[in-house]
């Protein structure tokens, strides 16, 4: 039975998807050429010349790759500060139920769309370049980070928040000096992880003119530059690398912080 | 304790710094962003009410055919990563080199973003959703090609020591003895990895990769805004409907085992 509805599954994609086996075993040994024509020529006996004409660009790449790491950095922030300002009323434990699914809806529109989308959208608004990128990244954070940081607000333990009521406080106070300085760590941490994210997803924004590396590797791509795709993506491999690298460190130091 | 208590606000000033220093880069004057939230507004204020334009029929193909793409993006992913699987458990290959240089190659396939994958194989092998199948394929071999082969290292040894002892080969005691323990695990990271692939397939058609995303960039380059309203709203629907159908699959797949 599962053999079956997976074989007609397939057929019927395969059928809606264009794929033939013909057109695949053409297809393969294109795409293997391609990706074969953009490994750089290093020779032992010039290496560093042809390392050098390898990273022909590379001062202008590393700017447009702080660019992205800006971008991405800022729309972490603004997208985590959206997020924790709807994580309050998003938590069931501390909000009116109807305050809690009107909340979660609007940030799962948020999350839902995707970025590239809201890239779209955002260039057309406010113009090409790095803002509008930016902008769609936080939006979509905030829908994605609101959702989780709602859920550590919700293990959090109500006590704290009971003590802030009775000492006069009113619902902001309590949810400030109650319920955040329990989620504190939990809300850091994931704030990281969605970093880490955002960098990758910074670096196709400009494919759509939302700024960061992506325009320049579009660039790449339609003028058959081979060797500079092949640059800009060990750029892009090493700079995600060294984020996911710090980004792990630091978490476990906040998670660790309070165990 | 003077330093801990200095060390905090120090922080803080200097990635509020990082922020403002960000925002001035990317040019966030007032007035654009008054100009950018009015021309928003007015964006907005031309999607109601949402419209197919006449062309329903072939928006839900388009759809489908996204919806397609992230299927057999999925299961090409699964067909070769389960080989390298193999190849990177540390309880299946002893030789470290070898698992090493293979899970680095998983590392640079999942490093690179679906759409970059995307434009490169547009350009490879043409546009089309064929395109778009290979660039959800590969990412995913890695994804799945690392998780598959934590998944077995973490298996119980004894189940292959019983097939082996039993007189089966290597390759037959992977099969019976390691594999059944694994794959609900690895089912239901396949699912997972289809619900990220729905996503991600909705956009590809704005670089020519196939999908409604083609259908999407082309309503906002002519100004359609109704359309787009229609479009977006047809991809929440899929999207829900994928997570939803998903997830009890997974949690049936859970229960089951």
């Amino acid at each position: 039975m599962g053999a079956l509805l997976l074989t007609l599954a397939t057929a019927l994609s395969a059928w809606l998807g264009e794929v033939s086996i013909a057109r695949l075993w053409q297809g393969l040994p294109l795409a293997g050429d391609y990706i074969a024509g953009t490994i750089p020529r290093l020779r032992l006996e010039h290496f560093f010349a042809d390392i050098a004409y390898w990273m022909w660009g590379v001062t202008d790449w590393i700017l447009l790759l702080a660019d992205t790491l800006l971008i991405a950095y800022v729309g972490t922030v603004l997208g985590g500060l959206l997020a924790l300002l709807f994580s309050f009323p998003a938590a069931a434990t501390l909000a009116p139920a109807w305050v809690v699914s009107l909340t979660r809806r609007a940030l799962e529109v948020m999350r839902t769309v995707p970025t590239l989308v809201l890239a779209l959208i955002f260039v057309y608004a406010f113009g090409l370049g790095a803002f509008a990128g930016m902008l769609a990244i936080a939006v979509h954070s905030a829908g994605a980070l609101g959702k989780l940081f709602a859920e550590e607000h919700e293990n959090a333990s109500l006590a704290q928040m009971e003590a802030v009521r009775a000492a006069g406080g009113s619902w902001p106070a309590q949810m400030r000096f109650g319920i955040f300085p329990q989620s504190l760590p939990g809300v850091l941490s994931y704030g990281l992880l969605r970093f880490e994210i955002n960098v990758r997803e910074a670096s196709v924004l400009g494919i759509v003119g939302a700024g960061g590396i992506g325009e320049e590797l579009y660039l790449a791509v339609r003028q058959f530059e081979y060797q500079h795709i092949s640059a800009i993506l060990v750029l892009i491999l090493v700079t995600v690398a060294v984020i996911d690298l710090l980004c792990g460190r630091l978490r476990r130091r906040v998670l660790g912080s309070t165990s | 304790m003077m330093k801990s208590r200095l060390a905090t606000p120090l922080l803080c000033t200097s990635l509020l710094l990082l922020l403002i220093a960000g925002l001035w880069r990317m040019d966030a004057s007032p007035e654009r962003i008054f100009n950018g939230i009015t021309k928003l507004g007015w964006l907005v204020a031309l999607m109601w009410p949402p419209s197919a334009g006449g062309v329903l029929l072939e928006l839900l193909m388009s759809l489908m055919e996204s919806l397609a793409m992230a299927f057999l993006g999925t299961l090409l992913a699964v067909l070769v990563a389960l080989p390298l699987a193999l190849l990177g458990a540390g309880n299946i290959i002893g030789n470290a080199l070898l698992r090493f240089s293979v899970r680095r190659i998983y590392d640079g396939l999942r490093g690179i973003d679906t759409l970059i994958w995307a434009l490169i194989f547009v350009a490879a092998v043409g546009m089309g959703p064929f395109a778009g199948i290979l660039a959800l394929a590969v990412p995913d071999i890695g994804t799945l090609a690392k998780l598959f082969s934590e998944a077995l290292e973490s298996a119980d040894r004894r189940q292959v020591e019983a097939v082996r002892a039993a007189g089966a080969s290597r390759m037959l005691a992977v099969r019976l003895g390691l594999i059944p323990q694994v794959a609900p695990v690895m089912l239901s990271q396949i699912l997972y990895n289809f619900e990220s692939n729905a996503r991600s397939s909705t956009v590809l058609g704005i670089v020519g990769a196939g999908g409604i995303g083609l259908a999407l960039s082309d309503r906002i380059r002519i100004n359609n805004w109704d359309e787009v309203a229609f479009i977006i709203l047809l991809i929440l629907a899929m999207v829900a409907t994928i997570d939803w159908a998903s997830r009890r699959l997974r949690l049936k797949i859970i229960r089951a085992s």
